[in-house]
C-alpha cells in the first residue's frame, strides 16, 4: 500500500511528462490528479491507523541500491507516525493543488508539463519523508529541489522566472553542501547511514569530540549543525531565505504546494526525524532555536511592508517556518510537527485564495490595486478570512480555536516552559512576531477585500478592459493589445522593483468599469476543503500531537517526545497562555486602525520612519548584501578567469597560438615560392650537392 | 696523351656551363632546355670515359640509354614549350612565374 502511495505520483508524472502533447491536456490532468487523489485516499487510513494507536512503525524494503564494503544503502520505505503525518499533508495538499490547477492553469499552453512536474514533485517529497536512510532522504531532498527549480522556472520565457529558479537552486546548493557534509560525517562517525541505527547510537556519542578543520569539536554538535545547514537552505531560514520570496515567480498553485505547505517544511521534518541526534547536542539546539526565532522575526517584519500579495504570504511562510524551528530547538518536536501540519492547511489555503484573487483581478498581484473585493468574489473572501483567522491564531482558550491557535500557542508555551535562555528569547520574539503576523495578515485582507476599489490604476486591469473577449492577454507594453497572445505569461511577481509608495493612497480609486469574476468550481472546491482543514485541524488533532499522554502514544518514538516538557507547557502562567491571543488582537487592532479607519496612517508612518521603512521594504538589504559579498566577487573571479585565464593564457598559447604560428611560418615560406623555374632548380642543385657531399665525405 | 683526367675536366666544364645556363639565363626557356641537354651530355662523357677506363661496357650502354631519354625529354620539352607559347604568347623566363605561392 505504501508503495502505491509513493509510486503512483511517479507513474502519473511519467505518463503525463513523456506523453505530453501526444496524450493531450485532459488525459494528463486526469492521470495526474487521479493518481494523487488515489494516493491521498490511501494515505489517510495509514494516518488514522497511527492516530488510533494500533499501528506499529514498519519498514517496507523495495530494492537494494548501493552495496560497497561497509556502505550499504537500500531503497526502503519507512512508515511511522511522523511519516504518516507528512503523508497526509503532502498527498492532501498536492491532490487539492492538482485539482485547483485545472482552473488556474486552464489557459496555459503546456499543461501536461505542469502536471507532470507537480506529480514528480509529490513523488520526490514522498520519497523524502519515507526515507529509511540518509542517502535516500538526500535523493528526495534533491528531487524536490529539482522539481522546485523546474516549477519556479515553469514560464521559462520570462527572464525573471529563470533568474528566480536559478537563485533557488544555487541558494539551496549551499544548504545541500552542508547536508552532504553532515551525511558524510555521520557515516564516518557511526559507520552507517541507516536512520534507526544512527538514532540508536546517537545519545552515546554525546560529548565525544572529533577533529575538524584542525580543531577539536564536539561530534554531535558538528554533525547536527551541518545537517541543520541543509535544513536552513530547504526551509528558507535566515541567511539562506533569499530564494523563497523570489520563488513566487512560479505559478500560484506551485507556491501553495511547494513553497508553503510541503517542500519548505522538509527542513523541519528532517530535524524532527533526527531529533535524537539533535538532543545529543545542546549547542546545536540553541543554534536551531535562535535561527528559528531570528527568522520568525525577520520575515514577519519584512512581511508588513510588502505590497505583492504573494510575497506577503511568502514572508509569512518564512516566518512560520521560523516558529517550527524554534519549537524544535526547545525540544518540542511534537509542537513543531503540529504547526507544520496545521500550517500546511491554512497556508495552502491562503496561497490558493490569493491565486483566486489574482485570477479574478486579471493577474494583478499588487495589493495597492485591490480593495473592496469582498462583494465581487465572496467565496474566495470567505476562504481567505478562514485562512487569516487560522494563521493569526484566533481562538478562545479551552473552547475552540482555528488551526493556528493550537499550534502557535503550543510553540510559544513550549518555548516559555523550556526555561532556558534561548527558549525565553524565542518566546519573547515569538509573541512579537505573532503580533506582526496578525498585522500583516489582516493588512492583506483589508487591502484586498475592504475599502474602496482601486482597480482603475492597474495596468493589468486596463489590459483586461481593452481586450474584452480576447482571453488573457499580457504583453508588457500597452502598444500591442493583440500582440503577445500568450495565455501563460501571467504573473509578474516582483517585476516592478519596490519603489517608494508611501503615497499608496494616492492611486486612482474606482473600478475602472472592471467586473471581477469568481473562480471556477475546480478552484473553489480545494479552497472549501482546505478551509475545513484550517478550521478543524488544530481542534481535532491537538490531543494526539502535543498532549503529554496521548502524544507519547501517538508518536511512539518516531521523534523525541519530551512528556515532561509537554506537562510543563500546561503549567505555564496564564499570561503566557494569553500572550499569543493578546498579540493577535493587538495586531488586528493596528491593522484595523491603519487600513480601515484612518487610511492616512500608513503614509504618515512611512514618512516619519523613512529609514526603518526602507530597511524593511528592502528586506533588511539581504539581497544587496549578498550581491556585494558573493555575486560581485563571483563575477569578478569569473571575469578574471575568463579574460585572464582563458583568453589571455589558454587561448593565447593554445589554439590561437598554434594557428598564429602556422600562419606566420607559411607567410615566411611563401617567399621561397618565387615561381621562377631557376629558383627551384637552384634549390634542387644545392640539395643534391649537399646530399652528394654528405654521401662522399660524411662517412 | 689524353687520359681520364682530361675527359673529366671537359665533362665538368660542360656541367658547370649547363648549370649556369639554367641559373643565369633570364631570357628564354629554350636556353634552359639546351642547358639541360648540356648537363646530360656531360654526364654521358663521364659515363663513357669511365667505361673506357675501367674496360666495362656497361657504362657505354648506359650512355646510349641516356641519349634516348634525352631525345625524348627534348621532344616533350619542346612540345610543352610550343603549347606554352600558344597560351601565353611569350617564352621569356621572367614571365613564367605562375607557380608563385
Amino acid at each position: 500500500m505504501i508503495q502505491a502511495i509513493v509510486f503512483l505520483p511517479l507513474l502519473a508524472a511519467l505518463v503525463a511528462g513523456l506523453g505530453n502533447r501526444a496524450i493531450g491536456n485532459t488525459a494528463a490532468k486526469i492521470v495526474t490528479t487521479g493518481a494523487l487523489f488515489a494516493s491521498c485516499a490511501l494515505s489517510w487510513p495509514v494516518f488514522l491507523e497511527f492516530l488510533g494507536g494500533d499501528a506499529a512503525a514498519r519498514v517496507v524494503p523495495v530494492l537494494d541500491w548501493i552495496n560497497s564494503g561497509d556502505f550499504r544503502v537500500a531503497w526502503s520505505l519507512r512508515v511511522d507516525a511522523l511519516t504518516a503525518v507528512m503523508l497526509v499533508v503532502i498527498t492532501s495538499v498536492s491532490a487539492l493543488v492538482h485539482l485547483y490547477s485545472w482552473g488556474y492553469m486552464a489557459e496555459d499552453e503546456s499543461q501536461p508539463r505542469f502536471f507532470a512536474y507537480l506529480s514528480l514533485f509529490t513523488f520526490a517529497m514522498l520519497m523524502l519523508v519515507t526515507a529509511d536512510n540518509l542517502v535516500q532522504m538526500f535523493f528526495g531532498w534533491e528531487g524536490v529541489g529539482l522539481a522546485s527549480y523546474l516549477l519556479i522556472g515553469f514560464w521559462y520565457y520570462k527572464p525573471s522566472a529563470n533568474a528566480a529558479a536559478i537563485k533557488a537552486f544555487v541558494v539551496n546548493r549551499v544548504g545541500d553542501f552542508g547536508f552532504m557534509l553532515g551525511i558524510f560525517g555521520t557515516f564516518w562517525v557511526f559507520g552507517t547511514v541507516s536512520i534507526p541505527e544512527i538514532l540508536e547510537m546517537a545519545p552515546a556519542m554525546a560529548g565525544s569530540t572529533i577533529g575538524f578543520l584542525g580543531t577539536s569539536v564536539d561530534t554531535m554538535t558538528l554533525l547536527c549543525l551541518l545537517l541543520f545547514l541543509g535544513a536552513m537552505g530547504k526551509s528558507a531560514q535566515l541567511g539562506l531565505h533569499t530564494w523563497l520570496p523570489d520563488a513566487m515567480e512560479g505559478p500560484t498553485p506551485v507556491s501553495a504546494l511547494i513553497h508553503a505547505a510541503t517542500m519548505v517544511t522538509a527542513g523541519v521534518f528532517m530535524v524532527c526525524r533526527l531529533s535524537p541526534m539533535f538532543e545529543a547536542s545542546a549547542t546545536a539546539l540553541t543554534v536551531v532555536t535562535l535561527v528559528g526565532a531570528a527568522t520568525a522575526l525577520f520575515a514577519a517584519t519584512v512581511g508588513t511592508t510588502q505590497t505583492d500579495i504573494k510575497r506577503v504570504i511568502a514572508y509569512s511562510t518564512c516566518s512560520q517556518l521560523g516558529y517550527m524551528f524554534f519549537a524544535a530547538g526547545v525540544g518540542a518536536y511534537g509542537a513543531a510537527m503540529f504547526h507544520l501540519f496545521t500550517h500546511a492547511f491554512f497556508k495552502a489555503l491562503l496561497f490558493l485564495g490569493a491565486g483566486s484573487v489574482i485570477h479574478a483581478m486579471h493577474h494583478e498581484q499588487d495589493m495597492r490595486f485591490y480593495g473592496g473585493l469582498r462583494k465581487a468574489i465572496p467565496i474566495t473572501f470567505a476562504a481567505m478570512m478562514i485562512g487569516t483567522l487560522a494563521i493569526t491564531g484566533v481562538g478562545v482558550l479551552g473552547v475552540f480555536g482555528f488551526a493556528g491557535f493550537y499550534s502557535k500557542d503550543a510553540i510559544l508555551e513550549a518555548a516559555y516552559a523550556s526555561a532556558t535562555e534561548p527558549g525565553r528569547v524565542a518566546f519573547a520574539i515569538g509573541v512579537f512576531a505573532a503580533l506582526l503576523t496578525s498585522f500583516y495578515s489582516w493588512r492583506l485582507v483589508f487591502l484586498t477585500f475592504f475599502g474602496a476599489p482601486r482597480w482603475a490604476a492597474s495596468e493589468h486591469i486596463q489590459h483586461a478592459l481593452h481586450d474584452q473577449g480576447h482571453g488573457h492577454d499580457h504583453g508588457h507594453g500597452s502598444a500591442h493589445p493583440h500582440g503577445a497572445d500568450n495565455p501563460a505569461e501571467q504573473e509578474h511577481a516582483g517585476d516592478a522593483p519596490p519603489v517608494d509608495h508611501a503615497g499608496r493612497h494616492d492611486v486612482a480609486q474606482g473600478t475602472g468599469g472592471y467586473h471581477p469574476h469568481e473562480s471556477p468550481w475546480t478552484m473553489l472546491l480545494p479552497l472549501a476543503l482546505l478551509s475545513v482543514g484550517a478550521i478543524f485541524a488544530g481542534w481535532v488533532f491537538h490531543h494526539s500531537f502535543i498532549e503529554a499522554e496521548h502524544g507519547a502514544e501517538f508518536w511512539r518514538g518516531s521523534l523525541v517526545f519530551d512528556t515532561h516538557l509537554m506537562h510543563e507547557m500546561h503549567e505555564v502562567p496564564l499570561w503566557v497562555k494569553l500572550s499569543a491571543t493578546a498579540a493577535m488582537l493587538a495586531g488586528l487592532l493596528i491593522a484595523l486602525w491603519a487600513y480601515l479607519w484612518d487610511t492616512s496612517i500608513p503614509g504618515r508612518f512611512t514618512a516619519t520612519f523613512r529609514g526603518l521603512y526602507a530597511f524593511l521594504l528592502n528586506k533588511w538589504y539581504f539581497d544587496e548584501l549578498y550581491h556585494l559579498l558573493f555575486v560581485r566577487p563571483s563575477f569578478l573571479i569569473g571575469r578574471l578567469f575568463w579574460k585572464g585565464g582563458d583568453e589571455a593564457t589558454i587561448d593565447r598559447f593554445g589554439p590561437n597560438g598554434v594557428a598564429a604560428l602556422v600562419a606566420g611560418t607559411s607567410r615566411i615560406s611563401v617567399r621561397l615560392q618565387s615561381g621562377y623555374l631557376y629558383t627551384y632548380a637552384f634549390v634542387m642543385l644545392i640539395g643534391l650537392a649537399a646530399a652528394a657531399t654528405w654521401a662522399i665525405a660524411g662517412r | 696523351m689524353i687520359g681520364l683526367q682530361h675527359y673529366l675536366v671537359v665533362s665538368a666544364i660542360l656541367f658547370v656551363l649547363g648549370v649556369l645556363g639554367i641559373f643565369l639565363n633570364r631570357k628564354n626557356i629554350i636556353v634552359i632546355l639546351m642547358a639541360i641537354e648540356l648537363i646530360l651530355l656531360s654526364v654521358n662523357i663521364n659515363l663513357v670515359a669511365f667505361s673506357a677506363y675501367l674496360g666495362d661496357m656497361v657504362g657505354q650502354v648506359f650512355a646510349m640509354f641516356v641519349l634516348t631519354v634525352a631525345a625524348g625529354e627534348a621532344a616533350i620539352g619542346l612540345a610543352i614549350l610550343v603549347i606554352y607559347f600558344r597560351n601565353r604568347g611569350t617564352i621569356a623566363v621572367d614571365d613564367a612565374s605562375r607557380m608563385k605561392g
